[in-house]
């Protein structure tokens, strides 16, 4: 029988929550890396033992973790306690929380600015990993995107990072932090297409590469923020997370700050969606895994108050691709809830009847093994929850 | 043997104890210590010093001898006592955040 093991990650550590095909009854570990931030988790679709965590901290940093065993130990890629630092070659060894920006070969410097709180020009100063992405092709090979916003890729499990800089060339200059920072959070992937990636910025928007990284595309046409004093530009919006359908790599469905958006055209185009939701501020939004016009969100009651609106804790979902929206709360508190669900707080399994999975700032995770109809939760009582991962095992 | 106290969640990043030892062949600067520091325990890299300036965790504080070293040069030498080993080199956390 199938089991399902979800990866999550709170304000003060990790933790693993494994159940079988049912969902109804959970075995919980961790906290793993207690005490420190864990903004994202994430296993290998190509071996699913292989698990990527970021572990951050204000005092000392970024670290990255790597599993090999499906969470029961985990250590930096290349840095085992204890061993020494250089080959005997004398090469230095290989330095996994180590995240520098590509410089100018000219000069030295690092390559652009972008635009700062104020209006004014500011350097690029890397603070955390907030998103990995590991290769649906070779489990060595992993994206990470980070704070300030870009997109770094290690091919030798995590052991080293290189930044992939043409993402920057995209107008970098104009992008600007959000209020929780400029990060780089959402990485797709595309199934047919391994040279095409899709990412976004918070505030900076979407953007597409057809070349593996090298260069890249904004596609935010058809995007309208009211806060930004061109509402129409090309670059700048806070986009918070898109979703799409393995099946359907061309079709995206993107949370913005406000505003539920679609795209058939792979993001060169977009529409409004938001239809019938009570309000369309909000962070996570995801596919149903055989349904591809099936999609989830959670709205917010807005930008200044983040959390669920009327005290309800209400998933809205689509099965018309968008517009036509209804509230799911069978099993979900719906009086005196003020929790927020973060945009990588959400996400789906691939067994038959979909289960949908979600965390909250309060600290509780929510699943429901019916694509939505019912919720119950697996856990209460955890620190705020910043991401959730399901991984589907044999 | 120089003596470095390490904060908790150091501690727990490069499984040690609260004190660590660590040979330092020359000087003993902060410098050299934390270059030792970082020789033995490859994952502290980057924990305590930025990857890329070298410069000090804007967080973390540096004493010895109950004296803050926080803002003396990286090369400048510290206490004899702790060249010795008689005091240790302690790596200290803001008290900060929740």
């Amino acid at each position: 029988m199938s089991k399902v093991r979800v990866l999550v990650g709170t304000r003060k550590g990790a933790f693993i929550l494994t159940s079988d095909g049912k969902r109804q009854k959970w075995d919980i570990s961790g906290p793993h890396f207690a005490g420190w931030e864990i903004y994202h988790l994430k296993g290998s679709s190509v071996d699913p033992n292989r698990l990527y965590a970021s572990q951050s901290s204000g005092w000392f940093g970024q670290i990255i973790q790597r599993s090999d065993d499906g969470g029961k130990t985990w250590h930096q890629p290349g840095t085992p306690a204890g061993a020494p630092m250089m080959t005997p070659e004398g090469m230095p060894k290989a330095e996994s929380n180590k995240f520098v920006y590509d410089t100018s070969p000219e000069t030295g410097k690092p390559l652009t600015t972008h635009q700062w709180y104020d209006g004014t020009q500011h350097p690029w100063e890397f603070k955390r990993v907030w998103h990995l992405e590991p290769s649906l092709s070779d489990p060595e090979t992993v994206y990470a995107g980070v704070e300030d916003a870009a997109l770094f890729r290690s091919t030798d499990g995590g052991k080293n990072w290189h930044e992939l800089a043409g993402l920057r060339d995209a107008h970098g200059s104009k992008w600007s932090p959000g209020a929780g920072g400029m990060g780089l959070h959402t990485i797709l992937l595309d199934s047919t297409n391994p040279r095409r990636l899709y990412i976004a910025i918070s505030a900076a928007g979407a953007f597409r590469t057809e070349d593996g990284g090298k260069t890249w595309k904004p596609i935010n046409r058809g995007l309208h923020s009211q806060y930004i004093p061109n509402p129409t530009a090309e670059v700048g919006h806070c986009v918070h997370h898109i979703a799409m359908h393995r099946s359907r790599p061309h079709v995206l469905f993107m949370q913005k700050h406000w505003d539920i958006m679609r795209s058939d055209d792979a993001g060169d185009s977009w529409h409004e969606v938001s239809g019938n939701l009570p309000t369309d501020f909000g962070f996570p939004i995801e596919v149903h895994a055989h349904e591809p016009e099936t999609i989830y969100v959670v709205p917010i009651k807005s930008d200044s108050e983040h959390y669920v609106a009327d005290g309800k804790l209400r998933v809205f979902r689509s099965r018309t691709g968008g517009n036509e929206w209804e509230a799911l709360t069978k099993g979900l508190p719906q009086e005196n809830c003020y929790v927020n669900v973060l945009r990588d707080a959400m996400s789906i399994d691939t067994l038959d009847k979909c289960g949908i999975y979600f965390g909250t700032t309060g600290g509780q995770v929510y699943v429901s093994a019916d694509s939505g109809d019912s919720w119950a939760p697996i856990v209460r009582d955890l620190p705020a929850v910043l991401s959730v991962e399901v991984q589907t095992l044999p | 043997m120089i003596r470095v106290v390490l904060p908790y969640h150091l501690r727990t990043l490069a499984n040690t104890d609260a004190e660590v030892r660590v040979d330092v062949a020359g000087p003993v600067t902060q410098r050299s210590i934390l270059d030792a520091l970082e020789a033995r325990y490859p994952m502290l890299r980057g924990t305590i010093r930025d990857q890329v300036t070298q410069r000090r965790r804007p967080m973390l504080r540096f004493y010895a001898c109950e004296e803050d070293l926080s803002l003396e040069p990286p090369d400048a030498l510290l206490p004899e006592a702790v060249a010795s080993g008689a005091e240790p080199f302690w790596i200290i956390g803001a008290i900060a955040g929740g």
